[in-house]
């Protein structure tokens, strides 16, 4: 008996039948297709894309130049150098990241005493020429000053759990 | 003299008017194909290159031209006369069978009384194509891409040949006209009823015929790489495809003809439905039973896995020919006894 309707079962293409009816049934489901330039998926406020340095909202520059970050990045991705200022303070004369060795782990963001570097949610940007990968200080600055405010929400949303 | 010329003319006419608009469906079915596997993975396929507004049907147009602009690489240890005529061996068959398919009642290029055995010979000559690609290629893979697809084309045309006889036996003609005219009375009339696993069998040997998914051991991307046209590029590929798409949509014809009646419409001899749809000429019928079947081709691509080599061998000669020899002597007892319908 069990033979018999395993043959039956095998010479109807039973399985088959069940098969097609399945990718048929996909056919018709809601597609989830995301149309890239156009839309883009949610990212969470803690996304870690593209670089960039905040300031004060009275425009100083919030970098002391601890070289926290310098020190804690495991790609060895950023370099500091630095210079009393003429009114005393210490701030940095160069501060770039090599984006082909940044691995985007984050840990310059957490490192960071007063939230000068920090990552944007800009996961789609690319460089045309050789050299171009480095990021430099006004650079850096510029995009901070481009995203402060989406930079500032998503900070403010994750406040609580900082 | 003057009438030979006129009535080459003539036939030429006809020849376009057959293969162009079939170029174009062949070029329309690669965007069904992915359009449909796109629907169901839950993608909504190529959307980009618009024609009238129609999202994406601009897209074959698109990959032809850049085919057509691409470098042929001829590999330097290839044999390069063969490497360019493969591809052309593998077309013309492809192209040239259809000038025994019947459109409609009398709408066939040429009537000859064997065109059951026209289309197959031209059917089969087809593997000739990948072969030489396989072996002037001068590669491992094309190779074996080759040899995959000499062995499991020379299995299941014995399958598909039965099948065919089969056929013959109920329809007592080998005219494809004669053939559809025999189904004559209806969806129930046709043979895809007395003749079910017939149908089955024709279609698996179709698919495997065509080298389509499940069976495509010749093209096989996961284990071979694209199998026998892996060095071909540009336009010496796009042929390849070409005529890979033409058998499909040829196989696609042929199972109308032989198991759904060709042009005959499905509600004849019903009373209210027949008058309703009486209107409707035969291509249409024809045309749609035809699509239906290239559709089908793409479903089951996006639906079954591969087959292991062994379980094709043993599918093709275990399974598919016993099947096939037990229902011939089914099929000529109830010629012979003038069963039902259908042989009567």
């Amino acid at each position: 008996m069990k033979t018999l309707k395993f043959y039956l079962k095998s010479f109807l293409l039973w399985e088959l039948l069940v098969g097609l009816k399945l990718t048929g049934k996909y056919f018709f489901k809601k597609k989830i297709t995301v149309q890239f330039p156009e839309e883009s998926t949610p990212t969470s406020p803690r996304f870690r894309g593209m670089h960039a340095l905040r300031r004060y909202p009275n425009g100083e520059e919030r970098c002391i130049a601890c070289k926290l970050c310098e020190a804690v990045c495991p790609a060895l991705a950023i370099t500091i150098e630095s210079e009393p200022r003429s009114d005393g303070s210490r701030r940095t004369t160069r501060y770039d990241i090599d984006m082909f060795k940044c691995i985007y782990c984050g840990f310059c963001e957490e490192s960071c005493p007063v939230d000068s570097i920090v990552e944007t949610d800009n996961y789609n940007y690319h460089f045309e020429n050789r050299g171009e990968n480095i990021m430099t200080k006004p650079l850096l600055l510029a995009v901070g000053d481009k995203y402060e405010d989406s930079i500032a929400k998503k900070r403010q949303i994750d406040a609580e759990f900082r | 003299m003057l009438d030979a010329i006129v009535a080459l003319i003539i036939i030429l006419i006809k020849i376009i008017v057959i293969v162009v608009p079939l170029l174009g469906a062949v070029a329309y079915l690669t965007l069904a194909e992915r359009k449909v596997i796109g629907f169901m993975q839950g993608r909504i396929g190529p959307n980009r290159v618009n024609i009238l507004g129609l999202r994406g049907m601009g897209q074959p147009i698109a990959d032809g031209l850049k085919l057509v602009f691409k470098e042929i690489i001829v590999p330097s240890e290839a044999n390069s006369y063969l490497f360019i005529i493969a591809p052309i061996v593998t077309i013309a068959p492809a192209l040239a069978a259809w000038a025994v398919i019947p459109f409609n009642h009398g709408w066939v290029l040429a009537n000859v009384n064997a065109g059951v055995l026209f289309v197959f010979a031209l059917s089969s000559l087809g593997v000739y194509g990948i072969l030489i690609a396989g072996w002037a290629s001068n590669s491992k893979y094309a190779f074996f891409g080759a040899l995959r697809s000499a062995a499991q084309v020379v299995s299941y045309e014995i399958a598909m040949g039965f099948a065919l006889v089969v056929v013959l036996i109920a329809a007592r003609s080998s005219n494809l006209q004669d053939i559809i005219l025999a189904q004559q009375g209806g969806l129930w009339h046709w043979y895809w009823l007395p003749l079910l696993p017939m149908f089955v069998v024709f279609w698996i040997a179709g698919v495997a015929e065509t080298n389509r998914l499940p069976f495509d051991m010749a093209e096989g991307e996961a284990e071979i790489v694209a199998g026998f046209h892996v060095e071909y590029s540009g336009i010496s590929f796009a042929i390849f495809f070409l005529a890979e798409y033409a058998n499909m949509i040829l196989i696609a014809a042929l199972t109308s003809i032989f198991f759904f009646g060709g042009w005959l419409s499905p509600f004849e001899g019903i009373p209210v439905l027949g008058t309703l749809f009486g209107w409707v000429p035969g291509i249409i019928w024809f045309l749609a039973k035809t699509a239906f079947f290239s559709v089908l081709f793409i479903w089951l691509r996006a639906t079954f896995p591969r087959y292991r080599y062994d379980q094709i061998m043993r599918l093709g000669w275990k399974v598919l020919i016993p099947v096939t020899i037990v229902w011939i002597v089914v099929t000529s007892l109830a010629v012979e006894l003038h069963v039902g319908p259908w042989f009567s």
